[in-house]
Protein backbone atom coordinates (compact mmCIF):
# COMPACT_ATOMS: atom_id res chain seq x y z
CA UNK A 1 0.00 0.00 0.00
CA UNK A 2 2.39 2.53 1.40
CA UNK A 3 5.31 1.49 -1.55
CA UNK A 4 2.16 2.78 -4.15
CA UNK A 5 1.55 5.55 -2.75
CA UNK A 6 5.53 6.50 -2.69
CA UNK A 7 5.72 5.51 -6.53
CA UNK A 8 2.50 7.46 -7.54
CA UNK A 9 4.35 10.22 -5.88
CA UNK A 10 7.46 9.92 -7.36
CA UNK A 11 6.24 9.61 -10.90
CA UNK A 12 3.60 12.44 -10.41
CA UNK A 13 6.48 14.31 -9.18
CA UNK A 14 8.73 13.19 -12.13
CA UNK A 15 5.65 13.99 -14.80
CA UNK A 16 5.42 17.43 -13.25
CA UNK A 17 9.15 18.04 -13.61
CA UNK A 18 8.55 16.84 -17.52
CA UNK A 19 6.17 18.71 -17.96
CA UNK A 20 6.85 22.37 -16.94
CA UNK A 21 9.77 21.84 -20.15
CA UNK A 22 7.21 22.16 -22.32
CA UNK A 23 8.11 25.72 -24.66
CA UNK A 24 5.75 24.54 -27.77
CA UNK A 25 3.39 27.88 -26.63
CA UNK A 26 6.39 29.88 -26.49
CA UNK A 27 7.42 29.77 -29.46
CA UNK A 28 4.81 28.73 -32.34
CA UNK A 29 5.40 27.94 -35.77
CA UNK A 30 4.12 31.63 -36.93
CA UNK A 31 5.95 34.55 -38.40
CA UNK A 32 5.34 37.30 -35.89
CA UNK A 33 7.27 40.65 -37.24
CA UNK A 34 10.95 41.32 -37.01
CA UNK A 35 11.72 37.59 -37.32
CA UNK A 36 13.69 35.44 -39.67
CA UNK A 37 12.30 33.11 -42.05
CA UNK A 38 14.36 30.18 -43.94
CA UNK A 39 11.96 30.41 -46.45
CA UNK A 40 12.86 32.96 -47.92
CA UNK A 41 16.20 34.57 -49.76
CA UNK A 42 16.61 37.12 -47.61
CA UNK A 43 15.94 35.19 -44.87
CA UNK A 44 13.29 37.75 -43.30
CA UNK A 45 10.08 37.01 -42.49
CA UNK A 46 8.40 40.28 -43.46
CA UNK A 47 8.02 39.99 -46.96
CA UNK A 48 8.15 43.31 -49.69
CA UNK A 49 4.95 43.51 -51.96
CA UNK A 50 5.60 41.87 -55.74
CA UNK A 51 6.08 44.44 -57.94
CA UNK A 52 2.70 46.73 -59.76
CA UNK A 53 0.79 45.34 -56.29
CA UNK A 54 -1.17 47.68 -54.16
CA UNK A 55 -2.54 46.67 -51.63
CA UNK A 56 -6.16 47.43 -50.57
CA UNK A 57 -6.47 51.42 -49.21
CA UNK A 58 -3.20 51.99 -50.72
CA UNK A 59 -4.06 53.41 -53.88
CA UNK A 60 -1.98 56.85 -54.59
CA UNK A 61 -4.09 58.38 -57.07
CA UNK A 62 -3.71 61.79 -55.45
CA UNK A 63 -1.01 63.19 -57.30
CA UNK A 64 -0.77 66.13 -55.76
CA UNK A 65 -0.71 64.91 -52.18
CA UNK A 66 1.89 61.61 -52.94
CA UNK A 67 4.14 63.37 -55.15
CA UNK A 68 3.93 67.11 -54.24
CA UNK A 69 3.40 67.77 -58.23
CA UNK A 70 0.24 69.43 -59.94
CA UNK A 71 0.61 68.34 -64.05
CA UNK A 72 4.32 67.64 -63.76
CA UNK A 73 5.52 71.01 -62.35
CA UNK A 74 6.49 71.39 -58.21
CA UNK A 75 3.54 72.72 -56.74
CA UNK A 76 2.81 75.95 -55.13
CA UNK A 77 -0.13 75.17 -52.89
CA UNK A 78 -0.96 72.54 -50.44
CA UNK A 79 -2.85 69.63 -50.55
CA UNK A 80 -4.40 70.66 -47.29
CA UNK A 81 -4.94 73.39 -44.74
CA UNK A 82 -2.30 74.32 -43.18
CA UNK A 83 -3.76 74.42 -39.84
CA UNK A 84 -2.15 74.96 -36.32
CA UNK A 85 -2.30 71.23 -35.77
CA UNK A 86 -0.54 70.54 -38.53
CA UNK A 87 2.33 73.07 -37.55
CA UNK A 88 2.61 71.52 -34.59
CA UNK A 89 2.51 68.26 -35.94
CA UNK A 90 5.18 69.67 -38.61
CA UNK A 91 7.58 70.88 -35.47
CA UNK A 92 7.46 67.68 -33.84
CA UNK A 93 8.29 65.46 -37.13
CA UNK A 94 10.67 67.71 -38.16
CA UNK A 95 12.61 67.71 -34.81
CA UNK A 96 12.54 64.11 -34.96
CA UNK A 97 13.52 63.58 -38.56
CA UNK A 98 15.30 66.56 -39.68
CA UNK A 99 17.28 68.71 -37.00
CA UNK A 100 19.63 65.96 -36.59
CA UNK A 101 21.10 67.29 -39.49
CA UNK A 102 19.70 70.53 -40.78
CA UNK A 103 19.15 71.84 -36.90
CA UNK A 104 16.15 72.86 -34.75
CA UNK A 105 16.46 76.33 -36.61
CA UNK A 106 17.00 75.03 -39.89
CA UNK A 107 20.53 76.48 -40.24
CA UNK A 108 22.06 73.17 -41.23
CA UNK A 109 23.87 73.18 -38.26
CA UNK A 110 22.66 69.59 -36.47
CA UNK A 111 24.35 67.73 -34.22
CA UNK A 112 25.20 64.98 -36.92
CA UNK A 113 27.10 67.63 -39.20
CA UNK A 114 28.77 68.95 -36.21
CA UNK A 115 30.40 65.24 -36.48
CA UNK A 116 31.22 65.33 -39.51
CA UNK A 117 27.91 64.63 -42.01
CA UNK A 118 28.57 67.37 -45.39
CA UNK A 119 26.33 70.47 -43.81
CA UNK A 120 23.84 71.00 -46.17
CA UNK A 121 22.27 74.45 -47.37
CA UNK A 122 20.50 76.65 -44.60
CA UNK A 123 16.67 77.10 -45.18
CA UNK A 124 16.96 80.67 -44.85
CA UNK A 125 19.09 81.41 -48.11
CA UNK A 126 16.82 82.95 -50.60
CA UNK A 127 17.25 79.62 -53.23
CA UNK A 128 15.34 77.99 -50.65
CA UNK A 129 12.93 80.30 -49.85
CA UNK A 130 11.80 80.53 -52.98
CA UNK A 131 11.24 76.85 -53.45
CA UNK A 132 7.89 76.07 -53.95
CA UNK A 133 6.46 73.56 -51.57
CA UNK A 134 6.38 70.34 -53.94
CA UNK A 135 10.28 70.76 -54.05
CA UNK A 136 10.88 70.09 -50.56
CA UNK A 137 8.27 67.15 -50.62
CA UNK A 138 10.08 65.76 -53.50
CA UNK A 139 13.18 65.98 -51.55
CA UNK A 140 12.01 64.35 -48.10
CA UNK A 141 10.63 61.47 -50.67
CA UNK A 142 13.27 60.91 -53.59
CA UNK A 143 16.39 61.91 -51.46
CA UNK A 144 18.98 64.55 -52.79
CA UNK A 145 22.48 64.41 -53.22
CA UNK A 146 24.14 63.15 -49.96
CA UNK A 147 20.79 63.27 -48.40
CA UNK A 148 18.92 59.99 -47.86
CA UNK A 149 15.24 59.28 -48.71
CA UNK A 150 12.76 59.96 -45.49
CA UNK A 151 9.46 58.10 -47.23
CA UNK A 152 10.05 55.15 -45.67
CA UNK A 153 10.26 56.46 -41.84
CA UNK A 154 7.57 59.81 -42.69
CA UNK A 155 4.27 59.50 -44.24
CA UNK A 156 3.37 61.41 -46.96
CA UNK A 157 0.73 63.81 -45.02
CA UNK A 158 3.47 64.36 -42.22
CA UNK A 159 6.01 65.76 -44.92
CA UNK A 160 3.56 68.35 -45.86
CA UNK A 161 3.32 69.16 -42.02
CA UNK A 162 6.99 69.68 -42.20
CA UNK A 163 6.90 71.65 -44.93
CA UNK A 164 4.93 74.07 -43.10
CA UNK A 165 6.63 73.96 -40.24
CA UNK A 166 9.73 74.91 -42.50
CA UNK A 167 8.00 77.43 -44.06
CA UNK A 168 7.23 79.09 -40.59
CA UNK A 169 10.84 78.59 -40.00
CA UNK A 170 11.71 80.59 -42.66
CA UNK A 171 9.02 83.61 -42.15
CA UNK A 172 10.01 83.71 -38.94
CA UNK A 173 13.51 85.28 -39.95
CA UNK A 174 12.38 88.00 -41.69
CA UNK A 175 9.22 89.44 -40.35
CA UNK A 176 9.04 93.04 -39.81
CA UNK A 177 9.40 94.15 -36.33
CA UNK A 178 6.67 97.34 -36.78
CA UNK A 179 4.15 94.00 -37.92
CA UNK A 180 4.23 92.65 -34.51
CA UNK A 181 1.86 93.25 -31.90
CA UNK A 182 3.18 96.06 -28.94
CA UNK A 183 2.87 92.48 -26.56
CA UNK A 184 4.80 90.34 -29.07
CA UNK A 185 7.45 93.37 -29.36
CA UNK A 186 7.69 93.19 -25.67
CA UNK A 187 8.28 89.54 -25.68
CA UNK A 188 10.94 89.87 -28.34
CA UNK A 189 12.86 92.59 -26.33
CA UNK A 190 12.65 90.90 -22.67
CA UNK A 191 14.43 87.65 -24.77
CA UNK A 192 17.07 89.73 -26.40
CA UNK A 193 18.37 92.62 -24.17
CA UNK B 1 8.33 -0.03 8.51
CA UNK B 2 5.95 2.20 9.48
CA UNK B 3 7.71 4.80 10.81
CA UNK B 4 10.60 4.67 8.11
CA UNK B 5 7.92 4.77 4.91
CA UNK B 6 6.40 7.85 6.50
CA UNK B 7 9.83 9.45 7.21
CA UNK B 8 10.48 8.49 3.70
CA UNK B 9 7.56 10.42 2.17
CA UNK B 10 7.95 13.32 4.15
CA UNK B 11 11.51 13.12 3.26
CA UNK B 12 10.33 12.93 -0.22
CA UNK B 13 7.85 15.84 -0.22
CA UNK B 14 10.66 18.13 1.59
CA UNK B 15 13.31 17.59 -1.52
CA UNK B 16 10.76 18.32 -3.70
CA UNK B 17 9.66 21.21 -2.10
CA UNK B 18 13.57 22.31 -2.17
CA UNK B 19 13.79 21.44 -5.84
CA UNK B 20 10.67 23.89 -6.52
CA UNK B 21 12.54 26.27 -4.58
CA UNK B 22 15.63 26.01 -6.26
CA UNK B 23 13.84 25.53 -9.45
CA UNK B 24 11.84 29.05 -8.92
CA UNK B 25 14.94 30.67 -7.95
CA UNK B 26 16.52 29.85 -11.21
CA UNK B 27 13.56 31.07 -13.45
CA UNK B 28 13.39 34.47 -11.31
CA UNK B 29 17.55 35.57 -11.57
CA UNK B 30 18.61 37.35 -13.62
CA UNK B 31 21.50 34.90 -15.32
CA UNK B 32 17.71 32.87 -16.43
CA UNK B 33 15.47 36.01 -17.23
CA UNK B 34 18.19 38.31 -18.69
CA UNK B 35 17.43 41.01 -16.78
CA UNK B 36 20.55 43.54 -16.16
CA UNK B 37 22.54 41.22 -18.18
CA UNK B 38 23.43 43.28 -21.42
CA UNK B 39 23.10 41.56 -24.79
CA UNK B 40 26.27 41.21 -27.26
CA UNK B 41 25.01 41.98 -30.43
CA UNK B 42 26.35 41.36 -33.94
CA UNK B 43 27.50 45.48 -33.89
CA UNK B 44 28.10 47.23 -30.92
CA UNK B 45 25.10 49.85 -31.36
CA UNK B 46 25.22 51.94 -28.32
CA UNK B 47 21.97 53.87 -27.65
CA UNK B 48 24.02 56.15 -25.05
CA UNK B 49 26.15 57.48 -28.20
CA UNK B 50 23.04 57.80 -30.06
CA UNK B 51 20.38 58.71 -28.27
CA UNK B 52 22.48 61.15 -25.23
CA UNK B 53 25.58 62.11 -27.04
CA UNK B 54 23.93 62.77 -29.90
CA UNK B 55 20.23 63.67 -29.41
CA UNK B 56 18.02 61.66 -31.68
CA UNK B 57 14.86 60.66 -31.09
CA UNK B 58 13.89 57.01 -30.17
CA UNK B 59 11.28 57.50 -33.19
CA UNK B 60 13.93 58.05 -35.71
CA UNK B 61 15.00 54.35 -35.57
CA UNK B 62 11.52 52.62 -34.01
CA UNK B 63 9.18 54.80 -36.48
CA UNK B 64 5.89 52.36 -35.40
CA UNK B 65 6.07 52.62 -32.13
CA UNK B 66 3.01 55.35 -31.54
CA UNK B 67 1.18 53.50 -34.32
CA UNK B 68 1.44 49.68 -34.26
CA UNK B 69 1.83 46.92 -32.21
CA UNK B 70 5.41 46.59 -32.42
CA UNK B 71 7.84 49.06 -31.92
CA UNK B 72 10.36 47.84 -35.23
CA UNK B 73 13.92 47.68 -35.53
CA UNK B 74 15.69 50.30 -37.63
CA UNK B 75 16.26 48.49 -41.28
CA UNK B 76 19.92 49.16 -42.39
CA UNK B 77 18.74 51.92 -44.44
CA UNK B 78 18.09 53.68 -41.41
CA UNK B 79 22.06 53.66 -40.36
CA UNK B 80 22.79 54.70 -44.20
CA UNK B 81 21.11 57.47 -43.76
CA UNK B 82 24.03 58.41 -41.66
CA UNK B 83 26.88 55.91 -41.60
CA UNK B 84 26.86 56.39 -45.44
CA UNK B 85 29.02 59.31 -44.88
CA UNK B 86 30.16 59.11 -41.33
CA UNK B 87 32.64 56.66 -39.56
CA UNK B 88 31.88 55.02 -43.20
CA UNK B 89 35.58 52.97 -42.73
CA UNK B 90 35.09 52.15 -39.38
CA UNK B 91 35.41 48.43 -39.00
CA UNK B 92 33.16 48.29 -36.44
CA UNK B 93 30.08 49.16 -38.91
CA UNK B 94 31.70 46.94 -41.49
CA UNK B 95 28.57 44.49 -40.97
CA UNK B 96 26.40 47.53 -41.45
CA UNK B 97 27.95 48.09 -45.12
CA UNK B 98 28.05 44.65 -45.98
CA UNK B 99 24.24 44.79 -45.27
CA UNK B 100 23.51 47.64 -47.64
CA UNK B 101 25.63 46.33 -50.38
CA UNK B 102 24.07 42.61 -50.16
CA UNK B 103 20.27 43.87 -49.12
CA UNK B 104 20.37 41.12 -46.65
CA UNK B 105 19.01 42.39 -43.18
CA UNK B 106 21.32 42.25 -39.86
CA UNK B 107 20.21 40.11 -37.53
CA UNK B 108 19.96 41.72 -33.63
CA UNK B 109 19.99 39.90 -31.20
CA UNK B 110 16.16 39.85 -29.32
CA UNK B 111 16.35 41.54 -25.64
CA UNK B 112 12.87 41.29 -25.25
CA UNK B 113 10.31 38.21 -26.03
CA UNK B 114 7.21 37.48 -24.82
CA UNK B 115 6.00 34.21 -25.53
CA UNK B 116 4.29 33.32 -28.53
CA UNK B 117 0.88 32.75 -26.61
CA UNK B 118 0.67 36.55 -25.14
CA UNK B 119 -0.70 39.49 -26.98
CA UNK B 120 1.51 43.11 -26.57
CA UNK B 121 0.81 46.52 -28.11
CA UNK B 122 3.04 49.00 -28.05
CA UNK B 123 0.55 51.91 -30.02
CA UNK B 124 -1.85 51.61 -26.60
CA UNK B 125 0.28 52.04 -24.05
CA UNK B 126 2.36 54.79 -25.76
CA UNK B 127 -1.05 56.55 -26.32
CA UNK B 128 -2.03 56.21 -22.95
CA UNK B 129 0.95 57.91 -20.94
CA UNK B 130 2.99 54.63 -20.34
CA UNK B 131 6.41 55.81 -20.99
CA UNK B 132 9.59 53.74 -22.66
CA UNK B 133 11.13 54.26 -19.55
CA UNK B 134 8.34 52.72 -17.39
CA UNK B 135 8.81 49.56 -18.85
CA UNK B 136 12.59 49.51 -20.74
CA UNK B 137 14.18 51.74 -17.75
CA UNK B 138 16.99 54.09 -18.92
CA UNK B 139 17.59 52.82 -22.18
CA UNK B 140 19.85 55.96 -23.26
CA UNK B 141 22.28 55.50 -20.63
CA UNK B 142 23.04 51.92 -22.34
CA UNK B 143 25.93 51.09 -24.24
CA UNK B 144 24.22 47.61 -24.95
CA UNK B 145 21.21 46.75 -24.34
CA UNK B 146 20.10 45.54 -21.48
CA UNK B 147 16.03 44.36 -19.88
CA UNK B 148 15.17 45.78 -17.03
CA UNK B 149 11.71 43.92 -16.10
CA UNK B 150 11.18 40.35 -15.96
CA UNK B 151 8.17 40.75 -18.29
CA UNK B 152 6.51 37.96 -16.34
CA UNK B 153 2.95 38.23 -15.71
CA UNK B 154 2.87 39.39 -12.71
CA UNK B 155 4.32 42.53 -13.58
CA UNK B 156 2.34 43.17 -16.21
CA UNK B 157 -0.70 42.70 -13.26
CA UNK B 158 0.92 45.52 -11.33
CA UNK B 159 0.49 48.18 -13.59
CA UNK B 160 -2.49 46.78 -15.30
CA UNK B 161 -4.41 46.75 -11.70
CA UNK B 162 -3.32 50.40 -10.49
CA UNK B 163 -1.56 52.43 -13.97
CA UNK B 164 -2.22 55.26 -11.79
CA UNK B 165 1.00 54.30 -10.17
CA UNK B 166 2.89 54.59 -13.55
CA UNK B 167 1.28 56.76 -16.21
CA UNK B 168 2.51 60.45 -17.25
CA UNK B 169 0.99 62.53 -19.16
CA UNK B 170 1.60 61.85 -23.24
CA UNK B 171 3.68 64.79 -24.50
CA UNK B 172 6.89 62.80 -21.70
CA UNK B 173 6.43 59.08 -23.17
CA UNK B 174 9.59 59.88 -24.66
CA UNK B 175 11.18 61.41 -21.48
CA UNK B 176 13.76 59.76 -19.87
CA UNK B 177 14.01 60.67 -15.93
CA UNK B 178 10.94 61.86 -15.76
CA UNK B 179 9.59 62.09 -12.44
CA UNK B 180 6.05 61.33 -11.30
CA UNK B 181 4.61 64.51 -9.08
CA UNK B 182 1.97 62.47 -7.07
CA UNK B 183 -0.30 59.34 -7.62
CA UNK B 184 -3.35 62.45 -7.92
CA UNK B 185 -1.86 62.96 -11.05
CA UNK B 186 -2.06 59.90 -12.27
CA UNK B 187 -5.53 59.31 -11.26
CA UNK B 188 -6.65 62.45 -13.02
CA UNK B 189 -4.59 61.29 -15.92
CA UNK B 190 -6.29 57.28 -15.67
CA UNK B 191 -9.79 59.29 -16.02
CA UNK B 192 -8.97 61.64 -18.77
CA UNK B 193 -7.49 59.03 -21.24
CA UNK B 194 -10.24 56.59 -20.26
CA UNK B 195 -8.96 54.11 -19.13
CA UNK B 196 -10.51 50.80 -18.02
CA UNK B 197 -9.03 49.74 -15.15
CA UNK B 198 -11.93 47.24 -14.14
CA UNK B 199 -10.85 45.15 -17.39
CA UNK B 200 -7.28 45.41 -17.72
CA UNK B 201 -6.84 42.16 -15.98
CA UNK B 202 -9.09 40.08 -17.89
CA UNK B 203 -7.18 36.93 -19.27
CA UNK B 204 -8.70 37.92 -22.81
CA UNK B 205 -6.84 41.18 -22.76
CA UNK B 206 -3.35 39.55 -23.07
CA UNK B 207 -3.99 35.60 -24.28
CA UNK B 208 -6.25 36.45 -27.29
C1 LIG C 1 21.50 62.69 -42.03
C2 LIG C 1 21.42 64.12 -42.26
C3 LIG C 1 20.15 64.71 -42.84
C4 LIG C 1 18.86 64.54 -42.39
C5 LIG C 1 18.39 63.72 -41.18
C6 LIG C 1 18.01 65.31 -43.26
N1 LIG C 1 18.77 65.94 -44.22
FE1 LIG C 1 18.10 67.19 -45.68
N2 LIG C 1 19.98 67.34 -46.42
C7 LIG C 1 21.12 66.81 -45.86
C8 LIG C 1 22.26 67.13 -46.67
C9 LIG C 1 23.71 66.75 -46.37
C10 LIG C 1 21.77 67.87 -47.78
C11 LIG C 1 22.58 68.38 -48.95
C12 LIG C 1 22.86 67.18 -49.85
C13 LIG C 1 23.88 67.43 -50.92
O1 LIG C 1 24.07 68.60 -51.27
O2 LIG C 1 24.45 66.43 -51.39
C14 LIG C 1 20.34 67.99 -47.59
C15 LIG C 1 19.49 68.67 -48.44
C16 LIG C 1 18.16 68.94 -48.18
C17 LIG C 1 17.30 69.79 -48.98
C18 LIG C 1 17.69 70.45 -50.29
C19 LIG C 1 18.47 71.67 -50.00
C20 LIG C 1 19.06 72.30 -51.25
O3 LIG C 1 20.22 72.66 -51.15
O4 LIG C 1 18.35 72.37 -52.27
C21 LIG C 1 16.08 69.85 -48.37
C22 LIG C 1 14.85 70.60 -48.83
C23 LIG C 1 16.16 69.00 -47.20
N3 LIG C 1 17.43 68.49 -47.09
C24 LIG C 1 15.13 68.77 -46.32
C25 LIG C 1 15.15 67.83 -45.30
C26 LIG C 1 14.00 67.47 -44.51
C27 LIG C 1 12.61 68.08 -44.65
C28 LIG C 1 14.42 66.52 -43.63
C29 LIG C 1 13.57 65.77 -42.59
C30 LIG C 1 12.51 64.94 -43.10
C31 LIG C 1 15.84 66.29 -43.87
N4 LIG C 1 16.24 67.09 -44.88
C32 LIG C 1 16.63 65.40 -43.13
C33 LIG C 1 21.19 66.07 -44.69
C34 LIG C 1 20.09 65.60 -43.98
C1 LIG D 1 20.03 55.33 -34.01
C2 LIG D 1 18.93 54.41 -33.91
C3 LIG D 1 18.22 54.18 -32.57
C4 LIG D 1 17.69 55.11 -31.71
C5 LIG D 1 17.72 56.63 -31.84
C6 LIG D 1 17.07 54.37 -30.64
N1 LIG D 1 17.23 53.01 -30.85
FE1 LIG D 1 16.52 51.51 -29.69
N2 LIG D 1 17.46 50.13 -30.86
C7 LIG D 1 18.18 50.41 -32.02
C8 LIG D 1 18.78 49.19 -32.52
C9 LIG D 1 19.68 49.06 -33.75
C10 LIG D 1 18.39 48.15 -31.63
C11 LIG D 1 18.77 46.65 -31.69
C12 LIG D 1 20.06 46.40 -30.98
C13 LIG D 1 19.93 46.44 -29.48
O1 LIG D 1 19.11 45.72 -28.94
O2 LIG D 1 20.69 47.21 -28.86
C14 LIG D 1 17.56 48.78 -30.60
C15 LIG D 1 16.97 48.10 -29.55
C16 LIG D 1 16.12 48.67 -28.62
C17 LIG D 1 15.42 47.95 -27.57
C18 LIG D 1 15.52 46.45 -27.30
C19 LIG D 1 14.75 45.69 -28.36
C20 LIG D 1 14.72 44.22 -28.13
O3 LIG D 1 15.52 43.51 -28.76
O4 LIG D 1 13.90 43.76 -27.34
C21 LIG D 1 14.70 48.86 -26.86
C22 LIG D 1 13.80 48.56 -25.67
C23 LIG D 1 14.96 50.15 -27.44
N3 LIG D 1 15.81 49.99 -28.51
C24 LIG D 1 14.42 51.33 -26.97
C25 LIG D 1 14.79 52.59 -27.43
C26 LIG D 1 14.38 53.83 -26.80
C27 LIG D 1 13.48 53.92 -25.58
C28 LIG D 1 14.94 54.85 -27.52
C29 LIG D 1 14.85 56.35 -27.26
C30 LIG D 1 15.28 56.78 -25.94
C31 LIG D 1 15.71 54.25 -28.60
N4 LIG D 1 15.60 52.88 -28.50
C32 LIG D 1 16.41 54.95 -29.57
C33 LIG D 1 18.32 51.65 -32.61
C34 LIG D 1 17.93 52.85 -32.03
C1 LIG E 1 21.26 60.32 -37.13
C2 LIG E 1 22.57 59.80 -37.44
C3 LIG E 1 22.92 58.37 -37.05
C4 LIG E 1 22.17 57.23 -37.26
C5 LIG E 1 20.79 57.11 -37.87
C6 LIG E 1 22.99 56.12 -36.79
N1 LIG E 1 24.19 56.58 -36.29
FE1 LIG E 1 25.68 55.44 -35.52
N2 LIG E 1 26.78 57.12 -35.13
C7 LIG E 1 26.42 58.40 -35.52
C8 LIG E 1 27.51 59.31 -35.20
C9 LIG E 1 27.53 60.83 -35.46
C10 LIG E 1 28.53 58.51 -34.64
C11 LIG E 1 29.91 58.98 -34.17
C12 LIG E 1 29.78 59.63 -32.87
C13 LIG E 1 30.91 60.57 -32.58
O1 LIG E 1 31.54 61.07 -33.49
O2 LIG E 1 31.08 60.81 -31.40
C14 LIG E 1 28.05 57.15 -34.63
C15 LIG E 1 28.79 56.05 -34.14
C16 LIG E 1 28.41 54.73 -34.29
C17 LIG E 1 29.22 53.59 -33.92
C18 LIG E 1 30.62 53.66 -33.35
C19 LIG E 1 30.68 53.19 -31.96
C20 LIG E 1 30.20 54.21 -31.02
O3 LIG E 1 29.09 54.04 -30.51
O4 LIG E 1 30.92 55.19 -30.80
C21 LIG E 1 28.50 52.46 -34.21
C22 LIG E 1 28.91 51.00 -34.00
C23 LIG E 1 27.23 52.90 -34.77
N3 LIG E 1 27.21 54.28 -34.80
C24 LIG E 1 26.24 52.04 -35.20
C25 LIG E 1 25.03 52.46 -35.75
C26 LIG E 1 24.00 51.56 -36.21
C27 LIG E 1 24.08 50.04 -36.18
C28 LIG E 1 22.98 52.33 -36.67
C29 LIG E 1 21.64 51.86 -37.24
C30 LIG E 1 20.78 51.16 -36.34
C31 LIG E 1 23.37 53.72 -36.49
N4 LIG E 1 24.62 53.76 -35.93
C32 LIG E 1 22.58 54.80 -36.85
C33 LIG E 1 25.23 58.80 -36.08
C34 LIG E 1 24.19 57.96 -36.45
C1 LIG F 1 3.99 48.65 -21.25
C2 LIG F 1 5.37 48.38 -21.38
C3 LIG F 1 6.13 48.94 -22.57
C4 LIG F 1 6.24 50.25 -22.98
C5 LIG F 1 5.57 51.48 -22.39
C6 LIG F 1 7.15 50.26 -24.10
N1 LIG F 1 7.57 48.98 -24.36
FE1 LIG F 1 8.82 48.41 -25.84
N2 LIG F 1 8.49 46.43 -25.38
C7 LIG F 1 7.70 45.99 -24.34
C8 LIG F 1 7.58 44.54 -24.41
C9 LIG F 1 6.78 43.66 -23.46
C10 LIG F 1 8.34 44.13 -25.54
C11 LIG F 1 8.51 42.70 -26.07
C12 LIG F 1 7.46 42.46 -27.13
C13 LIG F 1 7.47 41.07 -27.70
O1 LIG F 1 8.36 40.28 -27.38
O2 LIG F 1 6.57 40.78 -28.49
C14 LIG F 1 8.91 45.35 -26.11
C15 LIG F 1 9.73 45.38 -27.24
C16 LIG F 1 10.31 46.54 -27.75
C17 LIG F 1 11.23 46.59 -28.87
C18 LIG F 1 11.69 45.40 -29.67
C19 LIG F 1 10.97 45.32 -30.99
C20 LIG F 1 9.49 45.08 -30.87
O3 LIG F 1 8.72 45.91 -31.35
O4 LIG F 1 9.07 44.05 -30.31
C21 LIG F 1 11.58 47.90 -29.06
C22 LIG F 1 12.51 48.47 -30.11
C23 LIG F 1 10.87 48.68 -28.06
N3 LIG F 1 10.11 47.83 -27.28
C24 LIG F 1 10.96 50.07 -27.95
C25 LIG F 1 10.10 50.84 -27.18
C26 LIG F 1 10.04 52.30 -27.22
C27 LIG F 1 10.90 53.20 -28.09
C28 LIG F 1 9.08 52.67 -26.33
C29 LIG F 1 8.59 54.08 -25.98
C30 LIG F 1 8.02 54.86 -27.04
C31 LIG F 1 8.54 51.46 -25.73
N4 LIG F 1 9.18 50.37 -26.27
C32 LIG F 1 7.55 51.42 -24.76
C33 LIG F 1 7.11 46.77 -23.38
C34 LIG F 1 6.96 48.14 -23.45
C1 LIG G 1 3.28 50.59 -16.55
C2 LIG G 1 1.94 50.16 -16.85
C3 LIG G 1 1.72 48.96 -17.77
C4 LIG G 1 2.50 47.84 -17.92
C5 LIG G 1 3.80 47.48 -17.22
C6 LIG G 1 1.81 47.01 -18.88
N1 LIG G 1 0.66 47.63 -19.30
FE1 LIG G 1 -0.64 46.94 -20.71
N2 LIG G 1 -1.75 48.64 -20.56
C7 LIG G 1 -1.50 49.68 -19.70
C8 LIG G 1 -2.47 50.73 -19.93
C9 LIG G 1 -2.54 52.07 -19.18
C10 LIG G 1 -3.31 50.30 -20.99
C11 LIG G 1 -4.47 51.06 -21.63
C12 LIG G 1 -5.79 50.51 -21.18
C13 LIG G 1 -6.99 51.23 -21.73
O1 LIG G 1 -6.85 52.02 -22.67
O2 LIG G 1 -8.07 50.98 -21.22
C14 LIG G 1 -2.82 48.97 -21.35
C15 LIG G 1 -3.41 48.19 -22.34
C16 LIG G 1 -2.95 46.93 -22.72
C17 LIG G 1 -3.53 46.14 -23.76
C18 LIG G 1 -4.68 46.53 -24.67
C19 LIG G 1 -5.98 46.35 -24.00
C20 LIG G 1 -7.11 46.57 -24.95
O3 LIG G 1 -8.13 47.06 -24.47
O4 LIG G 1 -6.97 46.26 -26.13
C21 LIG G 1 -2.80 44.97 -23.83
C22 LIG G 1 -3.02 43.80 -24.77
C23 LIG G 1 -1.78 45.05 -22.81
N3 LIG G 1 -1.88 46.25 -22.16
C24 LIG G 1 -0.86 44.03 -22.57
C25 LIG G 1 0.20 44.15 -21.67
C26 LIG G 1 1.19 43.12 -21.46
C27 LIG G 1 1.23 41.76 -22.13
C28 LIG G 1 2.06 43.61 -20.55
C29 LIG G 1 3.30 42.94 -19.96
C30 LIG G 1 4.27 42.42 -20.88
C31 LIG G 1 1.63 44.95 -20.18
N4 LIG G 1 0.49 45.23 -20.88
C32 LIG G 1 2.28 45.77 -19.28
C33 LIG G 1 -0.48 49.75 -18.78
C34 LIG G 1 0.55 48.83 -18.64
C1 LIG H 1 -1.59 42.07 -18.58
C2 LIG H 1 -1.46 40.92 -19.39
C3 LIG H 1 -1.92 39.57 -18.86
C4 LIG H 1 -3.16 39.24 -18.31
C5 LIG H 1 -4.33 40.17 -18.06
C6 LIG H 1 -3.10 37.83 -18.06
N1 LIG H 1 -1.88 37.31 -18.43
FE1 LIG H 1 -1.30 35.36 -18.30
N2 LIG H 1 0.55 35.85 -19.02
C7 LIG H 1 0.94 37.13 -19.39
C8 LIG H 1 2.32 37.09 -19.79
C9 LIG H 1 3.15 38.29 -20.27
C10 LIG H 1 2.76 35.75 -19.66
C11 LIG H 1 4.14 35.17 -19.99
C12 LIG H 1 5.16 35.45 -18.94
C13 LIG H 1 5.08 34.52 -17.81
O1 LIG H 1 5.17 33.32 -18.02
O2 LIG H 1 4.92 35.01 -16.67
C14 LIG H 1 1.60 34.99 -19.18
C15 LIG H 1 1.62 33.62 -18.91
C16 LIG H 1 0.51 32.89 -18.53
C17 LIG H 1 0.49 31.45 -18.37
C18 LIG H 1 1.65 30.52 -18.58
C19 LIG H 1 2.56 30.52 -17.41
C20 LIG H 1 3.80 29.72 -17.67
O3 LIG H 1 4.71 29.91 -16.88
O4 LIG H 1 3.87 28.96 -18.63
C21 LIG H 1 -0.79 31.11 -18.00
C22 LIG H 1 -1.29 29.71 -17.69
C23 LIG H 1 -1.56 32.34 -17.89
N3 LIG H 1 -0.75 33.39 -18.24
C24 LIG H 1 -2.88 32.41 -17.52
C25 LIG H 1 -3.59 33.58 -17.36
C26 LIG H 1 -4.96 33.66 -16.80
C27 LIG H 1 -5.78 32.46 -16.38
C28 LIG H 1 -5.30 34.98 -16.79
C29 LIG H 1 -6.59 35.62 -16.27
C30 LIG H 1 -6.85 35.43 -14.88
C31 LIG H 1 -4.18 35.73 -17.32
N4 LIG H 1 -3.16 34.85 -17.64
C32 LIG H 1 -4.17 37.12 -17.50
C33 LIG H 1 0.16 38.27 -19.39
C34 LIG H 1 -1.13 38.36 -18.92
Amino acid sequence: MSQRLIHSIVVSGLVLLLSGCHLDMYDQPKNPPLTSNAFSSDSSSARPLPEGVVARGHARTDELLYTGKTQGKFSVFFPFPVTERVLRRGQDRFNTFCSPCHGRLGDGNGMIVQRGFPRPRSFHNDTLRAEPPGYYFDVITNGFGRMYSYAASVKPEDRWAIIAYIRALQLSRRVPVETLSPDERALLIRNNP
Amino acid sequence: MKVVSRASIVAFLLVLALLVWVGSSIYRAGYTTGVGVPREQPIPFSHEHHVSGLGISCEYCHVSVTEASFAGIPPTYTCMTCHSQIWNTSPMLAAVRTSAATGKPLTWIRVHDLPDFTYFNHSIHVNKGVGCETCHGPVDRMPLTWRVNTLFMSWCLECHRAPEKFIRPREEVFTMNWKAAGTEEGKELVKKYGIAVQQLSDCSICHR
